[in-house]
Formats: structure tokens, sequence, C-alpha cells
């Protein structure tokens, strides 16, 4: 009998790439993604695993893999694609050597994102096939379907997940690993070079393969008719199938799509002859919806169902047959509680100076983005990764020719130091190039800290905690062009302010990296909890502005919480009356 | 069978990820199908967190909704307090009585709400309370918490406490699992406060 285990979505992907025989896996941490590409790394003796700079490299690393003839993968969050779908739409032309999967972890309800965007457009867009497992055991079983149809129909497999998809333990059954043998390499430019006289060749090829595709999605035995002899049917996928399946049982008949795209036409019309109501039930876009209407099928959709957020078992209940659930309520409100930076965070005393400045601060994303809420508020943008150096440039080529004097509008660039190797690179580059004499802040915290702590290119280690060349990031932005490079400590505020100030008013590209090792890393070292001297302590409430969990205020005094400080000092620094002792700065 | 519905709810920090594997392994063990579902990323720094464990012949959704869960497992008063429109009728709460006022509280813009134990149970429902974090520090460490709450929650939901052990040792890191193991007894054996 097979071993069964309880196992996270995505480490059954990474067990189902395992025992699906796949060689290489690159992949970019992104919530709800990263545990995929992790948990690979356990099968080192067999497969390799990495950590690349961004997106587009680890997609272009698994399609030379595929090239080569090897089993790939890359794993990503939904806002990744993005990053990585230049190099999928056109090798989507090309298609495969060896098989090619790229799993999407979508986040309805943007539990750790940015957008909310829908994966299945990319699929569309890019003429790849789409699969979208609704629990751990699919997750493992769908991975390895994935290859085979990714080598027979000569296309990348896209496999869509979803938070709750990615994040839930299930039961799956455990196999053995299936070798694959390694094919000698034979070239094929008509195939591989993507120039406009072979892409044209291509092209009529991929047509031919979503003629093919097509066919497939109507028999498909990953797309399941349950009937339960019901007026009511619903279509779904993923998540929606468990949600309504938990609300109605088997007082519907559903549709259980396994296959997102391309999607089956002649199987949904026989699906909604046998029911008086149709309704899809699909988190985000209505594509399914939008589908079965230019098919000419009355449905009910978006109508009835939310368009924004997550979706549950009570949405669909109350959607479908109008109940719901009674409940408590707690007689009073709950004041909301705010993610904030750690105790001992590198980026706070950081973020408290910049805060105290008021300059303009052009964000970008990772745990340093929690200097946007308040007390700190000290971020007035985030938009995508890069985009804190990129636009930095922007808004200050803005205002200078506009017309408005130097030293006005004073605008700062902030970055972590895994988006700098991400993407923060080029744009400092046009930073210097095209001349905006911008200031860049590189908060260097060692470590991917956002996304759970996966070394970086520029932190010394590998995917498996192995020592690894690092890229020097003082060299790397004088390579760029930038003169002015100086490091410093954020947890020294004062020296941050005095810095701060004199790059503002260098009038030169510049770049500030601010280096201190995130507190949970396992190598941070510890100093002993601060105390208070309640003499000394005003009541003033200064410290409170730096916004540290260990930090509170009874009988009009500060106190530390003697178990989650971890010395940093910052908040002796920020006391103008001494009224804080022991902890590193002092 | 019915499918039961718990829910871990607590700070970041707290260690809830590590609670809900421990009951994940014995309900394994048990041979029930069972989902466990987390929230990683953004709410691991300090946020509200919440995880989700449920259990029975077939489990469909991964998360439990308002008004089904049949436990609610407070790690914190506050937390156990946001979450209780998601308990059943019927449905019982454990409850940590720590208090970690989140960041509004500490900078003063609100307060920490007053004697919530005695308004959950005023609201008519039945509620273990217990000051896990004196048992925590009791069993080696205040990190076990999360442990102590386990324990509770094994006198409610039976299973032979062997099977608990082995779970608590099979997740435990090494360096964690002596103090661990006292943390479940005292929480196991502890009444109500
Ligand atoms: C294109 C893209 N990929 C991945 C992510 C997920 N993500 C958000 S921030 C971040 C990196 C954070 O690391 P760093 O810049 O070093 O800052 P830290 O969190 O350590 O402060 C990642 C991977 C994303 N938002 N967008």
């Amino acid at each position: 009998m097979p071993k069964k285990s309880l196992m996270l979505g995505n480490h059954a992907i990474a067990r189902g790439l395992y025992e699906a025989g796949v060689t290489v896996v690159s992949s970019y941490p992104g919530t709800p993604s990263t545990e995929i590409t992790f948990a690979t790394a356990q099968y080192k003796d067999v497969m390799h695993a990495e950590w690349s700079p961004n997106e587009k490299v680890s997609c272009e690393v698994a399609v030379g893999a595929s090239v080569a003839g090897a089993r790939s993968f890359t794993g990503m969050k939904h806002v990744g694609l993005n990053v990585a779908s230049d190099p999928l739409y056109t090798f989507s032309y090309s298609g495969v050597g060896g098989g090619l999967v790229i799993a999407i972890a979508d986040d309805p309800g943007m539990h750790s994102s940015q957008n909310e965007q829908d994966s299945r457009r990319h699929a569309i867009a890019s003429k790849c096939l789409m699969l979208e497992p609704a629990d751990s055991r699919e997750c493992l079983e769908f991975t390895k379907k994935a290859y085979d149809l990714s080598e027979e129909y000569d296309v990348p497999v896209l496999i869509r997940l979803s938070t709750r998809i990615s994040h839930s333990q299930g039961i799956v059954e455990l196999n053995e690993r299936v070798e694959r043998k390694l094919p000698d390499y034979k070239k094929d430019a008509a195939k591989f070079v993507m120039m406009p006289a072979f892409a044209r060749g291509r092209r009529v090829v991929v047509d031919e393969r979503e003629r093919k595709l097509a066919e497939y999605a109507e028999v498909t035995p990953l797309n399941v008719i349950e009937d339960n002899n019901s007026d009511i049917g619903i279509i779904c996928a993923g998540t929606t199938y468990q949600y309504s399946k938990e609300a109605l049982g088997d007082k519907a008949n559903y549709l259980k799509l396994g296959m997102v795209n391309p999607l089956p036409t002649e199987l949904i019309k026989k699906f909604a002859e046998k029911v008086k109501t149709l309704y899809i039930a699909e988190e985000m876009d209505p594509i399914i919806e939008q589908h079965c209407k230019a098919i000419g099928l009355e449905v009910k959709g978006k109508e009835v169902f939310p368009r924004i957020g997550e979706y549950s078992q009570s949405i669909i209940r109350k959607a479908v047959s109008g109940e719901s659930f009674e409940s408590n309520d707690f007689c009073e409100p709950i004041t909301v509680r705010p993610p904030v930076m750690c105790a001992g965070c590198s980026h706070r005393g950081l973020f408290y100076v910049l805060g105290k400045l008021g300059v303009m601060v052009n964000g970008d994303i990772g745990c340093y983005t929690l200097g946007a809420t308040p007390p700190l508020s000290a971020m007035d943008t985030c938009i995508c990764m890069g985009a804190g150096v990129s636009a930095l440039h922007g808004f200050n080529i803005a205002r200078r020719r506009s017309g408005e004097e130097p030293g006005k509008t004073p605008a700062i660039g902030i970055v972590g130091d895994s988006t700098f190797v991400h993407s923060g690179i080029t744009g400092l580059i046009n930073i210097v190039y095209n001349q905006s004499n911008s200031v860049v802040i590189i908060a260097d915290n060692s470590i991917t800290g956002m996304t759970g702590g996966q070394n970086t290119p520029a932190n010394g280690r590998d995917i498996y905690g192995n020592s690894a060349p690092s890229i020097d990031l003082e060299l790397m932005c004088k390579a760029c062009g930038v003169n002015r490079v100086t490091v410093i400590n954020p947890g020294d505020i004062e020296e941050c302010e005095r810095i701060i100030r004199q790059e503002l008013e260098a009038g030169e590209a510049s770049v500030i990296i601010a280096r201190k090792p995130c507190s949970l890393l396992k190598t941070f070292e510890k100093k002993p909890p601060l105390q208070v001297t309640p003499e000394k302590c005003t009541g003033c409430k200064i410290c409170l502005k730096i916004c540290c969990p260990a930090l509170s205020f009874t009988d009009k005094k500060a106190t530390v919480n003697q178990t989650l400080c971890v010395g940093c000092g910052v908040c002796s620094k920020a006391c103008k009356f001494g009224a804080f002792t022991g902890g590193k700065n002092s | 069978m019915k499918t039961t519905s718990i829910m871990f709810v607590g700070v970041g920090g707290q260690g809830t990820l590590l609670a809900s594997r421990i009951v994940g392994h014995v309900l394994l063990e048990q041979g029930f199908d069972t989902k466990v579902s987390e929230v990683h990323g953004m709410s691991q720094r300090g946020g509200s967190v919440t995880t989700y464990v449920k259990y029975g012949d077939k489990v469909h959704s991964p998360i439990v909704d308002t008004g089904e869960a049949d436990y609610i497992v407070g790690f914190e008063q506050m937390e156990a307090a946001r979450w209780l429109p998601y308990l059943a009728k019927g449905g019982k709460m454990l409850i940590n009585t720590q208090k970690l006022p989140p960041m509004p509280v500490i900078t003063g813009a609100t307060q920490y709400n007053q004697d919530i134990v005695g308004k959950i149970e005023s609201a008519g429902v039945g509620v273990v309370s217990l000051d896990a974090l004196e048992l925590a520090e009791k069993a080696g460490s205040p990190r076990s918490v999360n442990v102590v709450m386990m324990g509770s929650l094994s006198r409610e939901l039976g299973f032979e406490e062997k099977l608990w052990i082995e779970a608590i040792r099979a997740c435990s890191p090494p360096v964690a699992l002596e103090c661990n193991l006292k943390a479940f007894e005292f929480g196991r054996n502890s009444i109500t406060v």
C-alpha cells in the first residue's frame, strides 16, 4: 500500500515533481508559492533546485533545461508571471523539449499580495494548457499528469494554485520516482529559434495545437461530472469545487473542471442540458462565465457571486440556497491588529528617520513596506518589485522638468536587497544614465525577509544553505556608475539621519546601503533586553513612534516586554531622556 | 461522521502553525480525512493569524466559516473575541488569558477590551480559560504556549494521550522537545482558572 502523508498543497507539488522525474527547478520566492521550490531542496540527490534573481530568469532557466531534454519546473506567485511572461509567451510557440511545468499561485483576497490578478488570463493569452487542482492529492497527481501532457501536446503546462490550495494540508499518497533517460541533444532551429521566419511557422503549429487541446478538454478525465439528479448545476474548479460541495453536498450536480484552459464546450452544454439553473462558481474574473455565455448558455455567475475577494462555503450557500448559519458577535468593537516590523527588525531605525525627515519615500515591496503604516507612516508609494528605484527617477525628473527648484520636494527611493537584485539594478542604471541625481536606499537585511527568509545572490548562501558566491552590492552600484555609495547601520538613527540629509543635498546619483541582518536569522545575535529607569521616563511617548511590538506603556511609563525584546537599542536612541539602559547601542 | 471544525487564532509568532501540525499528525494517525489550512506571509509579522483544522469521513472546504467552528482555540484574548462569530452554536472556546496589545492599543489610539472572557461567557458560550503563558514558563519556555494549548485541546477531542505525545515528538525541533512534552502535560492537566 502506498504511504500516506498529510501535506501542504505546495509540498505535494514538490513531491509530484520528484515522482515525475523532474531534474531542474528554478524559482524566485513569492507567497503563496514559495514552499514548492523550498521543498524540492530535500530531493537534492536527484534534482537541482535554486533560487534565481527573478521570475524571468527562473522561467528562462526552466526553458533552457527543457531544451536540453530534461523535465523542468518553475513556480511563482501570480505577479511573478507578469515578470516571466516574456519568455513564456514565445516559448509557447516553440513547445517543449523535456516537459515544462509552471505553477502559479493566485491570491484571491490578497492575503499577501499587492493585487488580485487572475492567472488564467495569462494561460489564454500565451495559449498554454492550464490545470487547476482542488486539494493536495490533486496537486501531486496533476503535477505528474502535467508533464505527460506537456510532452504529448508539445506545450508548456501551467498549474493554477491559490492561497487555500497551496497552504492547506491534505492527505496524499506517495509513490516512487520514475527516472527518465535524457535524450541526446539534437539541434532544431525551426522549433527553438523564434525569429520571424520560424515563428510564423510555429504560429500555425500553435493554432493546430489549440484545436487539439480543445478536443482534449472535451474528453479529459481531469474534467469530471458528478450527477446527483438535481435541478441545480454548478460549474467550478479548485477552491470553488470544495466550497460548493461543502455548502450543497449532493443537492447539486457538479462539473468540476481540472483543466481550466482551454475550456470544453460540448461537455458544458451536455452538463447544462440536465439542470434548470446553472451556476458558475469561480473566484476573481468571470472567465468560465463568459465562455458559457459565448456558447449561448444562460448562467448565473457574478450577478449572484462576488467579483472581489475569496469565496467560502457560506458565500456559495447563501447565493444558491439563501441559507446562512447563526453566529455570535462579540459585544464590542475589536481593534484591528495590523502586522508590524518584528522586534529587532533592521528596518525600524531607518523608517523612524524617514518619517521624521518627512521626505517623499518612493517605496517597494518587502518587510520594509510595513514602514508605510502608522506610527511610522514613512512610505508614499508601493507598486511592484523594482519600482522603488525606477519610479523615483520618473518622480524626480518630472518635478525638475516642471521647473521646481532643487530640494523643494526631497524624494528618496527604498528597495530591499533581494528586490534590488530582482529588478532594482536596471532602474539604478537608468538613474545614472539619464541623470536624475536620485538617492536610493538599499535596505540590506541579508535575506528575502517577507517571504519567510530565502537566501539571495547577495548573501553568500544557496537554497541548500551552503556557501555560494555572492555579488558585492557596493561594487555593483559603483559598476552601474554611482560614485557615491555609503554603507550605514540603520539601527544608528543619528548616523541614518546625517547621511540621508547629506546625500539628498549632494546633487548626484547616490546609493545608501542600510546594512543590518534580519532579526529572524538564525545567526542573529540577541542582546539582553533593555530596561526602563522609571524616574527618567517622562511619559512623552516618543519611543512609541518607532513602532516596536516589545514596547508599551503601563502607568504612564514605558515598559519593555522582556520576552520579545532582542536588545537592538533603537528605542534608547529615540529617547531624549536616557530612560532606556542596556542593549546594543548604549 | 460529521466533520469537526477547529480554529486556532492568535498573533503571528505564537506558534499556531506548529500547533496545527501536531493536531494534523494525531488526526492522520486516527485515519480521518483531514485538512489543515494556514496562511503564511504578511500575517506572520505580528498580525492576527488563523489556522483551520477539519476532520471527518470526507472534508471538502479547507476553511472554517462564520458559525461553523466546534472549537476555537484562542492563543490570545483579543483574538479569541475577534473570531467569536466563527463559533458554531453550542461550540466551545479554549482561551489563553494572555494579552498581547496590538499597535493601535500600544500607541494609545484605542483600548484593549476589558473582561473579554466574561463577556464571551455571558454570550452563552462554553469557555475554558487558562494562563498558558505561566504554564509554558513553568515548562521551561514562554514559546511553548502553543503546546500548552494543545494539551488543553487534547482533553476536548479525546484520542489517546500517547498519540498526542508521538505527534509532539514528530513535530518538535529537538531542542524544544523536552519543554514541549512538559508544556503539553501542564495544559492537559490544567483546570479552569
Ligand atoms: C514579481 C514579484 N515576485 C515576488 C514577489 C513576492 N515578494 C514580495 S517582497 C519580496 C522580496 C522581499 O525581500 P527584500 O527585498 O530583501 O526585503 P525584506 O522583505 O527582506 O525586507 C518578494 C519575493 C512580488 N511581490 N512580486
